[in-house]
C-alpha cells in the first residue's frame, strides 16, 4: 500500500492535519479526544478537591478550641456539607473517570473511546453540575443537610430554602455523567481492544474501570431515586418520604445506601487499579496473583451491594436482619485481603524501586490496611452502635477515601502525568510532598479514632471544654495544615515541572502496557498503526512489538495506518479481541456541550421553578439529542 | 534510610497513645452498663486481633519492600500458596472468629426483659423529652434511672431523626419519626452519665445533651417518688414573683410545670429545673447567672432555638422567673 512508503514526516503532516481540533475556543468546546477530556476531567476534580480541602482547613479552624465562633452554626453546616459531597461527586468519581478517560484507550491500543461525543457530553455533564452545585456557595444559600442529606431534616419542613434543592438536583444531574461515562467505559473496554488483548491480557486497571463501570450502572439509580424523590417531595409536594402521609424516612436511607455503600468501592476500585500497575512497574515484574486480583475486583463489586444496611445499624432494623449485613460487610474484606498479598508477593520477588508513584503505593498500603481494619470493626453490629456518627466513623472513612483513593490518585499523577504532558515531575519534591502528606494524613486523621471513643459526635460545630477533647481537637487541627500543605507542594511540583521539567519520552519508568508505547503526550490519534498484542505485558515481553497492516476486509481496514488516515478504529470481539467490524470516530461536534447546556437550563429551571426556563432547556436537550442521533447516522459509515 | 519501618514504628506509637487516651471518663471502653461493657469486651477481642493484623501485613509490607529494594535476588516465594494462605485462609478463619464474637455479643443486647423500667425519650429540635410510663413524670435533657434494673428506652421523634447515645451506658438508636426504637440496658453503678445527640439533626445539633443520672434502687424509689409530688409552688417572696412572671408571659405558653397552669408543649418541662446540671441541653452550666442571661437571649448562646428573646423583659422580673425556676428540684 502506498502509505507505508510515505516518508515519515509527510504522513505524520497528513496525520495531524486529519486528527487536529480547531484552535482557541471552538476547538475547545467541540473537541472529542478522550485524552484532552480526560485531562479536563482531571483538572476540573482537582479544582473542587482544593476547593473542598479548604473548606476542611476552616472547619478544623472551628474546631480548634472549644466554643469558637469562625463560623456561624448555620456556615458550618453548609461547609461540611460542600466538602463532603464536593469530595465524593466531584472528585473522587469524576478524577477517576478522568484517569479512565484518558488511558483506557492508550491502553488497550485504541484511537479513542466507543462514543468520543458521549464522552465530551459526560465531561459537560460533570463541569454543569459542578457549577450549579457551586453556583449555591456563591449566593450564599448552600446545601446545610449533610453530604447524605437524610430526610426529614432535609425535607420542605425543616429546611425551606433552595439550599437543599442544590444538592438534589446536582446529586441528579452529576449521576448522569457517572451513568453515561460508565456505558461508555464498558463498550471501550469490550469492543475496542486491540487485536490479542483478551480478557486475561487487559492490564488491571482496565479490569478495574470496568468493575467501576458496571458497578456505577447498578448503583447510580439508586443514589437518582432517592435524590430524585426528594426533589419531588420537596418541589411538587409529593410525600415519598412524609411518614403519617404514607411515606417513609428509612426509605430514603435504603435508596441512598444502597448507593452509597457500593459507591466507597466504585471509588476504591480503581484506586485499587491503579496500585496494581504502579506496584509491578518499580517492582520490575509482572503482578503476582493477575487471576486472583481480577477474580477480587469483580468479587468486591458484587458483595459490596449486600452491605449497605451497615450504615443503618441503629435504626431499629431487627437484630437478625442486621446480623445477614454484617457477615457480609466482614466478607467484603476477603477479596482486599488477596489484593494486599499479591502486591506484597509482588514487591517481595521482585526488585523495587522506591520512586514517588512507589511510595504513593506503599503509603496507600499502610494507610488502607488500618482503614480495611476499621472497616471491619465498624462491620461488628453492637460495636457499630458504639461508633457510628462518631470521630471514629469520621477517622474510618477518611483512611478509605482520602487515603485509601486519594494516595493511590497522587501516585497516579506521578506516574502518568508524565504521559500526559510529556514531563516528568520532580522526583525530590514529590518525595517531600509524599512524606508530609502522609505524616500530615497520619497525624490528622488517627487521632479522630480516639475522639470518637470520647464520645464526639460527627458534625457538632463546636464543643464543651471538660471533655477531653480540647487537646485532641487542636492537634487535629494543626496536623491539618500541614496534610493540606503536603498536596499544595505537588502542585508546586506541576507548575514547576511543566515550565522546565525533564522531557519524559515515550517511557520514562520502563514500563509494560501499551500507553507507553506512544510518544508522550501521544499524538491524537494514539497510534498511527495498532500494536498487536501477545502478551499481558507487551513492552516487556514483545521486542519490539509489532503493529498490525491494514487488510481490505472491513474487520482489519482501520488496524494499519490506513485507519489512522480515515479515522477509524477497529471493533474487536469481546473476549478473544479478534477484528470484527470498523468504527467511525466522529467529526468534533458542538452537540455535546450543546445538549449538556440543555440539561443545565433543565435543571436551573427546576431549581428557581420557572417552567419557561425549564422548558426551554429540555427542548434545547431534546432538539439537540434528536439532532446528534440524525447526524451520526450521516457521519458514520 | 528505613523509611518504611518509621513509619510503622509512628503508627505503632499512635496505636499505643489510642489505648492510653481511651480509658478516661466518658470514653466508650470506660463501661458503667450491661451493653457498653460487653461492647468494650468485644472491642478489645477485634483490638487484639487488629493490633496482630496490622504488625504482620504491614511488617510483610514493609519486609517485602525493602527486601526488593536492597535486591537480594531471586526468592522462593511461592506466590499463589502466600496469596491462598495470607489473603483468604488466614483472613477467614480471623472473620469467623469475629463474626463469632459479634453474634455472640448481639444475642445477649437489647433483648425486651419483663421487669423493665419504661421510660418514653423523645428527641426534639434541640433537647430530649422524657416521660417515665406509669406515672405523671415528665422531664427534659436529664434523667433518672436505677442501677442494676433492665431500662428499656422507648425511643421516637416526632420531628427530624436524632440518635441517643450515652457512651458509657450503651450504644445509639436512632430516634426516628413514625417508629419506635428500643434501646435497652442496665447501668452497673451510680454516677452521672453525659451523652448527646450523634445523629446530624440541624442547627444546634452541637448543643443537644442528655445526662443520666444512675441512683441505686433505692435513691430512685425517693427520687421518682418525690418528683411525682412536685407542684411548682413557689416558696418564697421572689419565687412567688417569678411564678406569677412566668403565667404573665410567654413562658407558659411554652413550657410545662406540673402542678401549675403552666402547660406549654413546645419547649421542655421546666418542672424539676432546678435539679438539672445545665441549661439549653447543653449550652450553658445551670447558675441563676446563666439562666439570667439565657432568659434575656437564649437565640445568643443556642442560635435558631424556638425560645424567644425577652429583651422587653425588665431584669428584676428575670432574676425572680430565675429564682423561682431554680427553686423547682
Amino acid at each position: 500500500m502506498a502509505i507505508s512508503e510515505m516518508p515519515k514526516s509527510e504522513l505524520d503532516e497528513e496525520l495531524e492535519e486529519k486528527w487536529a481540533d480547531m484552535p482557541g475556543v471552538p476547538g475547545f468546546l467541540n473537541t472529542v479526544d478522550h485524552k484532552r477530556i480526560g485531562l479536563r476531567y482531571i483538572y476540573t476534580s482537582f479544582v473542587f478537591f482544593f476547593i473542598a480541602g479548604a473548606l476542611a482547613l476552616v472547619l478544623r479552624v472551628q474546631l480548634a478550641q472549644p466554643n469558637a465562633g469562625v463560623l456561624s452554626p448555620e456556615t458550618y453546616n453548609e461547609f461540611f456539607t460542600l466538602h463532603g459531597t464536593t469530595m465524593i461527586f466531584l472528585f473522587n468519581t469524576p478524577v477517576l473517570a478522568g484517569f479512565g478517560n484518558y488511558l483506557i484507550p492508550l491502553m488497550i491500543g485504541s484511537r479513542d473511546m466507543a462514543f468520543p461525543r458521549l464522552n465530551a457530553f459526560s465531561y459537560w455533564i460533570f463541569l454543569f453540575s459542578g457549577l450549579l452545585f457551586f453556583a449555591s456557595f456563591v449566593i450564599g444559600h448552600a446545601p446545610n443537610g449533610g453530604w447524605f442529606a437524610y430526610t426529614p431534616l432535609t425535607s420542605k419542613p425543616y429546611s425551606d430554602g433552595i439550599n437543599i434543592d442544590f444538592w438534589g438536583l446536582a446529586v441528579v444531574f452529576v449521576g448522569i455523567s457517572t451513568t453515561v461515562g460508565a456505558i461508555n467505559f464498558i463498550v471501550t473496554i469490550f469492543k475496542l481492544r486491540a487485536p490479542g488483548m483478551t480478557l486475561n491480557r487487559m492490564p488491571v486497571f482496565v479490569w478495574s474501570m470496568l468493575t467501576f463501570s458496571f458497578m456505577a450502572i447498578f448503583a447510580v439509580p439508586s443514589v437518582t431515586v432517592a435524590a430524585g424523590l426528594l426533589e419531588l417531595d420537596r418541589l411538587f409536594g409529593t410525600s415519598f418520604y412524609t411518614v403519617g402521609l404514607g411515606g417513609s424516612v428509612l426509605l430514603y436511607q435504603h435508596l441512598f445506601w444502597f448507593w452509597g455503600h457500593p459507591e466507597v468501592y466504585i471509588l476504591f476500585i480503581p484506586a485499587t487499579g491503579m496500585i496494581s500497575m504502579i506496584i509491578p512497574v518499580f517492582s520490575r515484574r509482572p503482578l503476582s496473583g493477575y487471576i486472583f486480583v481480577v477474580t477480587a475486583l469483580v468479587a468486591t463489586a458484587f458483595i459490596s451491594f449486600g452491605v449497605w444496611v451497615h450504615h443503618m445499624f441503629a435504626t431499629g432494623i431487627p437484630p437478625l436482619a442486621l446480623s445477614f449485613f454484617s457477615a457480609a460487610s466482614l466478607l467484603v474484606t476477603l477479596p482486599s485481603g488477596v489484593q494486599f498479598f499479591a502486591w506484597i508477593a509482588t514487591m517481595w520477588k521482585g526488585v523495587v524501586e522506591f520512586t514517588t508513584p512507589m511510595l504513593f503505593a506503599i503509603g496507600f498500603l499502610l494507610i488502607f490496611l488500618l482503614g480495611g481494619i476499621t472497616g471491619v470493626m465498624v462491620g461488628v453490629l453492637p460495636f457499630d452502635w458504639q461508633v457510628t456518627d462518631s470521630y471514629f466513623v469520621v477517622a474510618h472513612f477518611h483512611y478509605v477515601l482520602n487515603g485509601a483513593v486519594v494516595f493511590p490518585i497522587f501516585g497516579a499523577l506521578y506516574y502518568w502525568l508524565p504521559k500526559m504532558t510529556g514531563k516528568v515531575l520532580d522526583e525530590r519534591l514529590g518525595k517531600i510532598s509524599f512524606w508530609t502528606m502522609f505524616i500530615g494524613f497520619n497525624l490528622t486523621f488517627f487521632p479522630m479514632h480516639i475522639l470518637g471513643f470520647l464520645g464526639m459526635p460527627r458534625r457538632v460545630y463546636t464543643y464543651n471544654s471538660g471533655l477531653g477533647w480540647d487537646g485532641l481537637n487542636l492537634f487535629i487541627s494543626i496536623a491539618s495544615f500541614l496534610f493540606a500543605a503536603g498536596t499544595l507542594l505537588t502542585v508546586v511540583n506541576f507548575v514547576k515541572s511543566m515550565r522546565r521539567g525533564k522531557e519524559a519520552g515515550p517511557n520514562p519508568w520502563h514500563a509494560d502496557s501499551l500507553e507507553w508505547m506512544t510518544s508522550s503526550p501521544p499524538p491524537e490519534y494514539n497510534f498511527a498503526a495498532i500494536p498487536v498484542v501477545g502478551s499481558r505485558h507487551p513492552l516487556w515481553d514483545q521486542h519490539p512489538v509489532p503493529v498490525a497492516e491494514s487488510a481490505d476486509d472491513d474487520a482489519r481496514r482501520p488496524l494499519g495506518v490506513h485507519g489512522a488516515l480515515e479515522k477509524e478504529m477497529t471493533v474487536t470481539e469481546g473476549l478473544d479481541a479478534r477484528p470484527q467490524d470498523t468504527l467511525g470516530i466522529p467529526a468534533p461536534s458542538y452537540l455535546p456541550v450543546a445538549v449538556a447546556f440543555g440539561v443545565l437550563l433543565f435543571f436551573v429551571g427546576l431549581l428557581v421553578t420557572s417552567a419557561v426556563i425549564g422548558v426551554v432547556g429540555a427542548a434545547v436537550g431534546l432538539f439537540g439529542v434528536v439532532w446528534w442521533l440524525w447526524r451520526t447516522e450521516e457521519d458514520v459509515r | 534510610m528505613n523509611r518504611p519501618s518509621r513509619a510503622r514504628l509512628f503508627v505503632a506509637a499512635l496505636l499505643c497513645l489510642f489505648a492510653a487516651g481511651c480509658g478516661q471518663a466518658g470514653s466508650i471502653v470506660n463501661p458503667k452498663g450491661s451493653e457498653a461493657s460487653r461492647i468494650a469486651t468485644t472491642w478489645w477481642i477485634i483490638f487484639a486481633l487488629a493490633c496482630v493484623v496490622y504488625l504482620v501485613v504491614g511488617g510483610l509490607i514493609v519486609f517485602a519492600a525493602l527486601r526488593g529494594r536492597r535486591r537480594r535476588g531471586a526468592s522462593g516465594l511461592r506466590e499463589n500458596a502466600f496469596i491462598w494462605i495470607g489473603g483468604i485462609i488466614v483472613p477467614l478463619v480471623i472473620l469467623l472468629v469475629i463474626a463469632g464474637v459479634t453474634v455472640n455479643t448481639t444475642s445477649a443486647l437489647r433483648n425486651p426483659s419483663s421487669d423493665a423500667l419504661h421510660i418514653d425519650v423523645t428527641g426534639k429540635l434541640w433537647w430530649w423529652d422524657v416521660r417515665y410510663i406509669g406515672t405523671n413524670v415528665v422531664t427534659a435533657n436529664t434523667f433518672h434511672i436505677p442501677a442494676g434494673r433492665p431500662i428499656d428506652l422507648r425511643v421516637t421523634s416526632d420531628n427530624v431523626i436524632h440518635s441517643f447515645w450515652v457512651p458509657e451506658l450503651a450504644g445509639k438508636e436512632d430516634t426516628i419519626p413514625g417508629q419506635t426504637n428500643h434501646l435497652r440496658f442496665t447501668a452497673d453503678e451510680p454516677g452521672t452519665y453525659r451523652g448527646r445527640c450523634a445523629e446530624f439533626c440541624g442547627l444546634q445539633h452541637a448543643h443537644m445533651d442528655i445526662i443520666v443520672v444512675v441512683d441505686t434502687e433505692g435513691d430512685f424509689g425517693r427520687w421518682l417518688a418525690r418528683r411525682e409530688a412536685l407542684d411548682g409552688a413557689p416558696t418564697s417572696d421572689l419565687t412567688t414573683r417569678g411564678a406569677v412572671v412566668f403565667q404573665r408571659e410567654a413562658c407558659a405558653g411554652c413550657h410545662t410545670i406540673s402542678g401549675t397552669s403552666a402547660n406549654g408543649k413546645v419547649g421542655p418541662d421546666l418542672s424539676d429545673f432546678g435539679s438539672r446540671p445545665t441549661i439549653g441541653a447543653g449550652v450553658l452550666t445551670n447558675t441563676p447567672e446563666n439562666l439570667d442571661e439565657w432568659i434575656y437571649d437564649a437565640p445568643a448562646a443556642k442560635p435558631g432555638t424556638s425560645m424567644p428573646q425577652f429583651h422587653s423583659l425588665p431584669a428584676r422580673d428575670i432574676a425572680a422567673v430565675t429564682a423561682y425556676l431554680e427553686s423547682l428540684k
